[in-house]
């Protein structure tokens, strides 16, 4: 199912029966048809292409922002977890702080500040979610750093980076593979709630998030504008969800319960 | 007891502070002048120098980090730039309405997530386990907002049984009140049910299979008392735990359902005041969801010190 999303999102310009900015009046709010599958919505304009284009934005939104989180947390973990000591204690409050602040509240407020537009819900979607790579990732180091093979590396006086990087690091992929997959179906509905606020993506370009915006005030004439960017969302969320389930049971034997 | 009090406020007081750096950080990442950005499209010279001088936006950053921090330790949050109004005003005045919200949904969250983990665990791997687990998927991955759109199709729109969106005070309308919050309650309690389904059901599955279960059934209790009275109980203790931690991010949830369904509680009150560029609102409310958070987190920790003895030793 995600690749079926990332083939849509890539092949869009070859896929969508429609310009997704063309508006037409003689389509206004039109109920599904064989010209307009989907439907269209208050302008006229096709909802298939609409959702086609869309995809784009929610799959780069989940994956720029779970990079942005992966780039800040994983280095920021390592350190905590590798150096220990007055600095994990340092940054394990500073993340406690971030933790305290509800993710959507925090993403919503970052957004707010830094202005609305797809490029900072992403910012604001991967700083949010930042703190949660920053805990598993100390948690992982500080139970590898136990194991017998780093004591060995240190043993034979391997510089403190190279232990990190070739000896940690490749031990403690598995678990951050899990996370960052949940983390993009937490990222999607992240973006999507953002751009229904109108602090995502921007009017006329395609976000399934502010097609609902639009279609909650035609909720009794048109009802198709809201099922399928809804239906689109809860799709693309459920297969990461399943993918990242997935994930966790083939890499971690503990959770197959 | 004391001395595990005082170790967990000693960890608060840094998180508190760091809490307070981020909100107050916010501010800073205003692009150009805060001043100008806060006066709204209109720019009125007048605006601009009365805000530079209430957020003492000329002197250097840790005297105004200062200044609003001791605003703040007052319980002085600062006035909303469009309403004129103390920020604290504003926020305790929709603070009740948020709350009974955010108690709805965590009630029928319990209600519902709790019952199906139960069944499922009880029931494992027969159709019911895996109807919860596919209730449990729909409710992680369905975007709260969609779902409310939804029942408003069915249940206002089609149906004619609830009322689309609005709000009535309990004190006014008891009645009304319940109607009118029942499907917000649910909107927002729809994904945190689904997290607590899979917490009871993997909590479940372990007591079941423990040594004290198995004795219970061996002295012949029938099943219902040993898994409500000797399983259930165990079981629900980190459920309980999850349940108040997760009270922070049902208030963050508020958000979306009280746009959606017209709310006026603090959800609302950030949404406008993000339009309005009213950012010390903005400050407020990710103030206190961060407050109640950290408090609530205290208040688990202290109620999971007293029921488990393992923790006292």
């Amino acid at each position: 199912m995600v690749a079926f999303f990332l083939l849509v999102a890539l092949a869009a310009p070859w896929l969508a029966p429609h310009d997704p900015l063309a508006t037409s009046w003689s389509a206004v709010r039109a109920a599904p048809s064989a010209s307009y599958w989907f439907g269209a919505d208050e302008l006229g304009r096709d909802v298939l292409s609409r959702i086609i284009w869309g995809a784009r934005a929610s799959i780069l939104a989940g994956v720029v922002s779970v990079t942005i989180s992966l780039a800040l947390g994983v280095p920021i973990g390592m350190l905590a977890g590798y150096v220990g000591g007055f600095l994990d204690a340092l940054i394990s409050r500073m993340t406690d702080a971030m933790l305290a602040c509800p993710f959507l509240i925090l993403a919503i407020a970052l957004a707010a500040f830094l202005g609305p537009s797809l490029s900072n819900a992403m910012i604001a979607i991967g700083v949010s979610a930042t703190p949660v790579f920053i805990r598993l990732t100390r948690a992982q180091v500080l139970s590898a750093k136990a194991e017998e093979y780093v004591e060995a590396a240190r043993a034979l006086g391997n510089p403190h980076l190279r232990i990190a990087l070739r000896h940690i690091f490749p031990n403690i992929v598995a678990p951050l593979i899990v996370q960052a997959t949940l983390a993009i179906a937490a990222a999607v509905i992240a973006e999507a709630s953002l751009s229904f606020l109108g602090l995502g993506q921007q009017p006329p370009a395609p976000s399934w998030g502010s097609m609902l915006n639009t279609a909650k005030n035609y909720i009794d004439q048109a009802p198709w504008m809201a099922i399928w960017p809804g239906l689109s969302i809860f799709l693309l969320v459920l297969s990461f969800n399943l993918l990242g389930d997935g994930l966790r049971d083939a890499l971690d034997p503990r959770h197959h319960s | 007891m004391g001395r595990f009090l005082l170790r967990r406020l000693a960890q608060i007081v840094p998180t508190l502070f760091f809490v307070s750096v981020l909100i107050f950080g916010l501010q800073q990442l205003l692009p150009g002048d805060p001043a100008i950005a806060m006066a709204g499209e209109e720019r009125d010279p007048e605006t601009i120098r009365y805000l530079r001088e209430k957020f003492h936006l000329d002197e250097p950053l840790p005297a105004r980090y200062g200044y609003w921090l001791s605003g703040v330790v007052r319980g002085d949050l600062g006035e909303s730039v469009r309403i004129q109004r103390p920020v604290t005003d504003l926020i305790l005045e929709k603070l009740p309405v948020t709350l009974q919200l955010a108690t709805m949904a965590m009630l029928l969250a319990l209600l519902i997530g709790v019952t199906a983990g139960v069944i499922s665990a009880v029931k494992k791997d027969t159709w019911l386990d895996y109807a919860a687990n596919v209730f449990a998927l729909w409710g992680l991955s369905t975007p709260n907002f969609w779902l409310g759109i939804l029942l408003i199709l069915l249940f206002a729109v089609n149906l004619g049984w609830l009322p689309a969106s609005g709000y009535v005070s309990p004190f006014e309308d008891l009645k009304g009140n319940l109607s009118a919050m029942i499907m917000p309650a649910f909107v927002l309690g729809n994904a945190f049910a689904a997290v607590l389904m899979r917490h009871t059901r993997s909590a479940m599955l372990q007591v079941l299979s423990s040594d004290y279960v198995r004795t219970a059934r061996a002295k012949g209790l029938n099943e219902r008392g040993v898994i409500l009275k000797h399983a259930l109980r165990n079981a629900l203790i980190p459920v309980i735990t999850l349940g108040a931690l997760s009270f922070g991010e049902l208030l963050g949830g508020t958000v979306l359902t009280e746009t959606i369904f017209s709310i006026p509680g603090f959800g609302k009150l950030i949404v406008d005041a993000v339009f309005n560029r009213d950012y010390s609102v903005v400050q407020g409310v990710v103030l206190l969801t961060a407050t109640v958070y950290i408090a609530l987190n205290l208040l688990a920790d202290i109620a999971y010190f007293l029921v488990n003895p393992r923790m006292r030793v």
